[in-house]
């Protein structure tokens, strides 16, 4: 099922003589969730996500604005005739019922002509159950089960009237990192297994990222980017995004572009020209004060870089090693630059050469399409083309 | 080593009891031993401390005592109406508050406010609403003429009359701490239980019945396990309405007659007193027995 938001808006009023001011928790939301995939909803907590949920869930109303089920208008649906399933951020699993019990319990509230028998009943409940791997925890109560187990019930009881969508509200924030690990790989089978239209709220950019189809990246009640997780990832539209998505969290600097070279600091890093017409950076005429967002991989060291940062430490990963310096022009305390184990030797010499009591530097080529231009004030992106090959590199 | 080490800590921690354990063994369990001894003491005299023998013949005086079996069967009634009316009243009158927002808290107070009262206060002002004198009928047989009926003496009249009034002011008594118990267990159900259900259509009346009332049966339990002890040990409501002379009125309660056979005729029957404590014991300790076997079933404890 197509899920639509058309101008969708939330407005909390406030509360009490302090902040009588309302809350916007969601502003004019206008998307297009295609039917069949699995879309995570993903801003840093307090950015609307959850109530946007809950919009779509029917559990509070839109203060203005539409939502559609394919063709349905179901903004003035009540929750139960909305056809949804929605899986709990605590799962919410009645306790002294049995998970048998639970999963039955949506069943047995369907009237009239929906009215199952206890057999057909029995039959769907044990489908679901086998759908989320449960068969073998039927007779037992929610408070004896683990987290993980907790959870596949919950999103059982959720699967279990065939919902046209299922909304899981922070599926995976009550588990253990192995057990998210897991739990994310099994929502992504069942999503695949019922093709039910998935939407899943989260503030982990790592847990969007891995199993989306899509992801809606949100911030203080504005949607800032919609796409494909690695779209997203390369491609950020603004500074936020770029800031949000990706771990070890992107390098940010103050830079400026000056006779279409891009400095940070006093030292050109990149030769850049215009993206497009309208990006600004064309002749002198396009000099100005920016964000340069670097991300971590993509720094790469050499002797002659352009970019010279003291060195901080040095922290050995296996696969990689995060070499951590300073730099003026930063705007993080430190910057995080991963680099391969092969620059190992490089490293070790900087580490030798001066010793420890004075600074050291190291020197880091760029790579021109890890690096990402923010205007100054209103932080959107800014398209550049970095020209020959100074940055270039492996 | 250890062990005598364990073992200083054992004395320790029994010096931390002592104070608890001289009060609790002083006024709790020492008492409840005496009383025990006493019912079977035979005419035994608290100034003289004498006795003529001992054997069962308190307890069989007491159970033929018409006056104990009134007592016995007041009581009996009393606590099968209140109990399940005052809880049941108040289960109601809490999903009422729990479910309306405006002026919730006035409400709550005005609910409250019996608690706060004298328990003699209330009786007097019962009094004056049920009690027929040489001026007036009382509140309530005032309205009863007026729409068309006969006026009844509650006070000092029919049984029933008596009974009822009694039922009415032990229900309104109770009321107040059962909605505060009752109120803070609705309010502590997480709301999300409440939205599961609703995203799953269940009627209101289904989730009441299978969500709330098995998320507060623990409390709700509490409350009738107290509501049938208190009403087992009802007295100074029943004197605050009918005065001190309750085997007359036919009024009297299983502590009012140990109270009367204490205290009465002058001098008193200790043993009697005793004997029927203990029997007031055994009727608690059985009906509170059987309602923890029943819980056992029906209270969920998360």
């Amino acid at each position: 099922m197509e899920v639509v938001l058309q101008n969708l808006t939330k407005k909390f009023p406030g509360r009490g003589r302090k902040n009588h001011e309302e809350v916007i928790a969601v502003n004019d939301f206008t998307f297009k969730i295609p039917d069949g995939k699995l879309i995570g909803l993903l801003g840093p907590s307090g950015c609307g996500k959850s109530t946007t949920l809950n919009l779509i869930s029917g559990l509070q109303k839109p203060t203005s604005g539409k939502i559609f089920f394919g063709t349905d208008d179901v903004t003035h649906l009540q929750p139960e005739h909305r056809g949804i399933g929605l899986v709990f951020q605590n799962y919410a699993l009645y306790p002294h019922l049995t998970v048998k019990q639970n999963i039955l319990f949506p069943l047995e509230n369907l009237k009239g002509k929906d009215k199952l028998s206890k057999q057909e009943m029995l039959e769907k409940a044990y489908e679901a159950a086998k759908l989320v791997q449960i068969e073998e925890l039927m007779e037992r109560k929610p408070g004896e089960l683990s987290g993980g187990q907790q959870q596949r019930v919950a999103i059982a009881r959720a699967l279990v009237k065939m919902p046209r969508v299922l909304l899981l509200d922070e599926p995976l924030s009550n588990l253990d990192a192995r057990l998210r690990l897991q739990t994310r790989e099994e929502i992504r089978r069942i999503q695949r297994e019922t093709k039910i239209t998935t939407i899943f709220v989260t503030h982990d950019q790592e847990e969007a990222m891995s199993i989306s189809d899509m992801i809606v990246v949100m911030n203080a009640g504005v949607v800032q980017q919609i796409g494909r997780p690695q779209e997203v990832y390369d491609n950020p539209a603004n500074l936020f995004v770029a800031k949000f998505l990706g771990t070890p969290p992107i390098n940010v600097f103050e830079g400026r572009i000056s006779g279409r070279k891009l400095y940070i600091g006093e030292e050109a890093v990149l030769d850049v020209s215009g993206g497009s017409e309208n990006s600004g950076i064309s002749g002198n005429s396009g000099d100005r004060e920016v964000y340069v967002g670097i991300r971590p991989e993509g720094f790469r060291l050499r002797d002659d870089g352009p970019l010279g940062c003291e060195f901080g430490s040095v922290e050995v990963m296996g696969r990689d090693i995060s070499v951590i310096s300073t730099n003026k022009a930063s705007l993080n305390a430190k910057v995080r630059s991963i680099i391969s184990t092969d620059h190992m030797g490089k490293i070790e010499k900087v580490c030798s050469a001066d010793g420890f009591s004075q600074t050291s530097y190291v020197r880091f080529a760029l790579i021109p399409h890890k690096v990402f231009l923010f205007d100054r004030k209103t932080e959107k992106r800014i398209a550049f083309q970095a020209d020959g090959t100074k940055g270039e590199e492996c | 080593m250890a062990g005598k080490r364990s073992e200083h800590n054992g004395a320790k921690g029994w010096l931390y009891l002592l104070p608890a354990l001289l009060f609790l063994g002083a006024f709790m369990v020492y008492p409840l031993f005496d009383v025990f001894v006493y019912s079977f003491e035979e005419g035994y005299h608290s100034a003289s401390q004498t006795y003529f023998g001992t054997g069962l013949y308190n307890y069989s005086y007491v159970l033929h005592d018409p006056y104990f079996l009134q007592a016995v069967k007041n009581t009996l009634i009393l606590v099968v109406i209140t109990v399940p009316l005052s809880t049941g009243i108040a289960l109601l009158i809490s999903v009422g508050l729990n479910s309306i927002t405006p002026l919730r808290n006035l409400f709550q107070t005005i609910y409250f406010l019996p608690y706060v009262t004298n328990t003699l206060a209330v009786g007097l002002v019962f009094m004056i609403l049920f009690q027929k004198t040489a001026y007036s009928d009382g509140l309530i047989n005032l309205m009863i003429t007026w729409f068309g009926g006969s006026a009844v003496d509650f006070i000092d009249g029919p049984y029933w009359a008596k009974m009822f009034v009694l039922c009415f002011y032990t229900i309104w008594v109770v009321m107040p701490f059962k909605i505060l118990i009752l109120t803070s267990a609705l309010a502590s159900v997480n709301q999300e239980y409440y939205n599961a259900a609703k995203v799953d259509g269940t009627s209101a009346f289904r989730t009441f019945m299978r969500i709330t009332l098995p998320m507060i049966s623990p409390m709700i339990f509490y409350l009738i396990i107290t509501g049938f002890i208190g009403a087992f040990k009802a007295y100074s409501d029943v004197v605050a309405l009918f005065g001190t002379n309750l085997n007359a009125a036919e009024m009297n309660t299983i502590v009012g007659y140990v109270y009367d056979m204490l205290y009465g005729d002058s001098g008193g029957y200790p043993s009697y007193a005793s004997a029927a404590a203990i029997l007031l014991f055994c009727i608690v300790l059985t009906i509170t027995c059987i309602n923890l076997l029943i819980s056992k079933k029906n209270v969920h404890y998360s």
